[in-house]
């Protein structure tokens, strides 16, 4: 009976993948209740609420077979983007950024959904033109991407808006996309820049000009790189101990139990607790990347592919603003940083991931 | 065939795929490898460079500012005290609209006009971002309520203070002085003195008086915490403490219930006061009517208060004392004589008629006697109880003006004293060479005739003529007065006395000094012109009668006090010293618009002397200078 259930719940769900996970979530969670003062737990019992959301949805998706989510891309993608367009039109200012939609009973925010939506659509394109891709594929596919990444980077999400391009832009590359005219879209990148500098906002120009030179505006938005690379470069090789970070504990890190939690993670375990953290993350990227090398069709190969990459993004984005090699954009630390929404997205991705490394000898056929 | 090229197809997809999944693998490695190289960086390299700045972040120095020295009287009595208490500041800068939020605060409590007008006194003369206090000394119940809805006011803050209290309120005012505000001038002064560290925190500073003199003794040395900050500022917990040095209690010359009734004395003229002891120098009291409350000043001074004091006629903030500078008129009468004797040109034997008058020989218009009819003949001692004018003419232009300069300095007159508080003004000893120097202009034998009488350039301040006086009490020795004669450290509690240092005596015959002595106590003998002085006194007085002029008469027009203007009249002069034979407290009066020496400026020494003397009280206040006119 109660290896039945085990079963039942196990059943899906990637053994490695998920050792690494909860490691890294539990990690998450020492490290959110040192970034809110130590004193109280009501943070980490909301985080702990938010992985308990999260990983039910994991185990759903993990349990729907990769053909299933196939046909539900279309769907998902389209809601997704209808949604965009909601906010776009009714969408509720916060902070400055239109990114909330209030549906009456809640109030969501679509480019999350996007974060999913984008890679299996296009996985589900490429799988349905698996015989010959020609150009046209990679265009309607730059399509299907640049809709939802141009609503969002209006709202302006900069940080969501570039998680979606780069998941949709794995699937793209996994594809097969030729070297030579990545290397053409590379230069009109390149060639592009002034002009979307001119897009840019006041404060997004101001993140990039400040990573040149953090010391520009210290008060400013300097302020923030500087205090996140105080409190990692004074953590030493040990750190300075757990709840013993004086950044942190002090209030000189912003935003030190979201986006920049690395500093406080970083203050207090140092360098062996920063190559602790890189090394689940790897191992995490290294088994999504062979759950996708061992998919068994076009779309989970993709589709796993993507997800484990843009995890990785995810990882390296924040780890790089927050060290100072990267501006700031919004993007939390993966798995690590208190919040739900960014959570459930990324564990819906491994949920996905797990359906495909679990369901493929029934695909094979 | 169709399936094998579909297989192929497949196959060669997978390849395709797989290639890229292993330049994407190689691409996070090395993403990886380049954050554990950043990590490596910053946590290893630049560890030291980080962690200074993490420690300068979080650790502030703050001052901990010392306890302000007391100041003591001779017998022990506080003169100005220290007590701590609540203040309630506003730094402005935190503070959108001030006017407003004052307005607010003045519903939880009570904020008086005065309150604000100091307020915004102070806020003209300081920098925004410092705290400023709008009211001090709340009480516990105020405090409370303030504490309750302090979330409605953001900068403003609740500070435990020290304060300076002056339990005597005006008595002594301008010996004790008081402390204020630091102002720019007094931070230059304290940056050129290279004491800027040790003011870090201290906002008051010692303005005038004994306070101001003595800044350096009662400052005390700042000590220091080291504490924890968060990002806000706020101090979280202290981390290591040196202790402040308060600053060392000074024991003052001054008898306080001497001062008292010196000051009391004065009734409700104006005019000053010096008693020293004539064998020390010690300042018994020191006395400039009239005062003012140097409580006041304190927590900073309102307009209205200030515009009160600054714009009275009566001048309370001019330390009358030591700044004041009058002619010491015939109160220097007993050092002419004395300068005669010595200079060998008059023996006390030696006579003049006096018919009223002198005529300088060459000048037409006649030197006035005080006295209409003149005082007939005069001797040396006679001119002293009498205060013979004729007389003093006569000698003035036998010593001529250089010789009187000559003698006159070794007396203190023409220089400071060097009291030790700040502001003493020098006074004025005419001399050829000056005149020559200030005005490009000849000496005139006229010019000495009046020098003679204690007038024409001559003058000089109260605190010159009571250390005159004082050395001519103690037989000739200089003295230099002083305010303070100890310093207790504050740590060890010892005392360490401030050794007397008088000058040397003068070349001064002894019998020459004891005939001056002795004329002078005949000045409170039945003839004197300041009989009154010693009526019934179980001890003998010696004293100089004096009148300064305040507007000069037209040749030939009396002076009548009843008609002039109040502020138009004489002042009256009186020195003097007890007991006469071995005198222990040695003064100078001046009352302005007093008219008289004797019977106003008398009466004045007589209730000092009294009580100095005798502890004893003034009876029943008679009014100054009633009663019949005893001469000049």
């Amino acid at each position: 009976m109660i290896s039945r259930l085990f079963d039942l719940i196990s059943r899906r769900i990637d053994g490695p993948l998920m050792v690494a996970l909860v490691l890294t979530l539990s990690l998450g969670l020492t490290v959110v209740y040192s970034a809110s003062g130590g004193a109280s737990f009501d943070r980490v019992a909301g985080q702990g609420r938010n992985i308990a959301v999260a990983a039910a949805a994991l185990w759903i998706v993990a349990n729907i077979p990769p053909q299933a989510l196939m046909r539900l891309a279309v769907p998902i993608y389209s809601a997704g983007l209808v949604l965009l367009v909601g906010v776009a039109l009714f969408g509720e200012v916060r902070n400055g950024a239109r990114r909330w939609l209030n549906l009456g009973f809640t109030t969501i925010q679509p480019s999350e959904v996007m974060k999913i939506a984008v890679p299996l659509v296009l996985a589900w394109y490429f799988h349905r033109h698996q015989e010959g891709i020609g150009l046209r594929d990679y265009a309607v596919a730059a399509v299907l991407l640049a809709l939802p990444v141009g609503l969002v980077v209006r709202q302006p999400d900069l940080g969501t808006a570039l998680l979606i391009f780069a998941s949709g832009f794995f699937v793209i590359f996994l594809a097969g996309l030729s070297w030579k005219l990545l290397a053409g879209l590379f230069v009109t990148g390149l060639v592009s820049l002034p002009f979307l500098w001119g897009m840019l906002h006041d404060y997004q120009r101001k993140r990039v000009l400040t990573l040149l030179d953090p010391t520009e505006d210290p008060l400013g938005a300097g302020y923030h790189i500087i205090q996140a690379t105080i409190a990692i470069g004074s953590g030493g090789v040990l750190g300075k101990g757990w709840l013993n970070g004086t950044q942190a504990q002090l209030d000189f890190v912003p935003e030190r139990s979201t986006d920049f939690i690395l500093a406080v993670f970083g203050e207090e375990f140092g360098l062996a607790g920063n190559l602790v953290l890189i090394a689940l993350y790897a191992l995490i990227v290294a088994r999504g990347l062979m759950i996708a090398a061992n998919a068994s069709t076009t779309f989970a190969r993709l589709t796993a592919g993507a997800v484990t990459l843009t995890f990785f993004t995810y990882a390296f984005v924040n780890m790089g603003m927050v060290s100072g090699i990267l501006p700031v954009v919004g993007v939390p630390l993966p798995m690590v940083s208190y919040g739900g929404t960014a959570l459930l997205s990324i564990l819906t991705g491994f949920g996905i991931l797990m359906s495909i490394s679990t369901h493929k000898q029934l695909v094979s056929s | 065939m169709i399936l094998g090229q579909a297989l192929r197809d497949q196959r060669a997809e997978l390849s395709t795929f797989r290639a890229r999944l292993t330049v994407t693998g190689l691409i996070a490695l090395s993403a990886f490898g380049v954050l554990v190289a950043r990590f490596v960086w910053l946590q290893v390299i630049q560890r030291e460079h980080y962690h200074t700045l993490a420690e300068a972040n979080r650790i502030s120095v703050v001052p901990v500012v010392p306890n302000r020295g007391l100041i003591l009287d001779r017998n022990g009595e506080v003169l100005a005290a220290n007590y701590s208490a609540y203040t309630l500041e506003i730094t402005p800068s935190k503070v959108g609209n001030v006017e407003r939020a004052i307005d607010e605060l003045s519903q939880v409590i009570e904020v008086s006009p005065r309150d604000r007008r100091r307020f915004k006194r102070l806020q003209e003369e300081s920098k925004n971002f410092e705290s400023l206090p709008i009211r001090t000394r709340l009480t516990e119940e105020e405090v409370a309520r303030f504490a309750v809805s302090r979330y409605r006011f953001p900068g403003f803050e609740i500070k435990a203070r020290l304060f300076r209290s002056y339990p005597h309120g005006d008595i002594a005012s301008h010996a004790v002085g008081y402390i204020g505000r630091i102002n720019e001038a007094d931070v230059r002064r304290i940056e050129a003195q290279g004491a800027a560290t040790n003011y870090k925190g201290t906002d008051h500073i010692g303005k005038l008086g004994i306070e101001g003199a003595y800044e350096k003794e009662l400052h005390g040395i700042t000590g220091s915490e080291r504490v924890e900050i968060d990002a806000g500022g706020r101090a979280i917990r202290a981390l290591s403490r040196a202790e402040p040095q308060s600053g060392n209690n000074l024991v003052v010359t001054l008898d306080i219930k001497l001062q008292r009734v010196a000051e009391e004395a004065f009734q409700d003229y104006r005019g000053a006061l010096v008693a020293l002891d004539p064998r020390t120098g010690d300042v018994l009291a020191l006395v400039s009517k009239p005062g003012y409350d140097p409580n006041l000043f304190v927590d900073g001074i309102d307009p209205v208060n200030w515009d009160a004091l600054n714009n009275s006629p009566d001048k309370p903030l001019n330390n009358r004392a030591l700044r004041g500078q009058y002619p010491p008129g015939s109160t220097i009468k007993p050092f002419m004589a004395l300068a005669a004797l010595t200079y060998g040109k008059r023996t006390p034997e030696q006579t003049i008629f006096d018919p009223g008058h002198w005529m300088l020989p060459g000048v037409s218009r006649p030197f006035r006697d005080w006295k209409p009819g003149g005082h007939g003949t005069v001797n040396l001692q006679k001119s002293i109880v009498v205060s013979c004018d004729t007389y003093y003419y006569g000698l003035a232009n036998d010593l001529g003006v250089d010789a009187i300069h000559r003698f006159m300095t070794q007396f203190g007159f023409g220089s400071r004293t060097g009291v030790d508080i700040e502001g003493e003004l020098p006074g004025l000893q005419p001399s050829t060479d000056w005149k020559w120097q200030r005005f490009k202009q000849k000496w005139y034998a006229g010019d000495t005739i009046s020098v003679g009488i204690g007038q024409g350039y001559w003058l000089a301040t109260p605190m010159q003529l009571a250390s005159a006086v004082a050395t001519l009490a103690n037989g000739g020795t200089p003295v230099h007065p002083r305010m303070v004669r100890a310093v207790q450290d504050a740590r060890t509690q010892q005392v360490r006395e401030i050794p007397v240092r008088n000058g040397e005596p003068l070349a001064l015959k002894p019998e020459h000094v004891a005939l001056v002595r002795a004329a002078m106590v005949d000045v409170t003998r039945p003839g004197g012109t300041a009989v009154r002085v010693a009526q019934g006194a179980p001890y003998l007085v010696a004293g100089k009668t004096g009148t300064a002029q305040v507007v000069g008469m037209k040749s030939g027009e009396k002076y009548d006090e009843k008609r002039v203007k109040e502020r138009n009249r004489d002042h009256a002069l009186f020195i003097a010293y007890a007991p006469a034979d071995d005198p222990t407290i040695a003064l100078a009066i001046l009352v302005e618009n007093g008219g008289h020496g004797g019977s106003t400026a008398g009466p004045i020494a007589r209730e000092v002397f009294d009580y100095h003397l005798l502890r004893k009280r003034p009876e029943r206040k008679q009014p100054l200078g009633d009663g019949e006119a005893e001469g000049d």
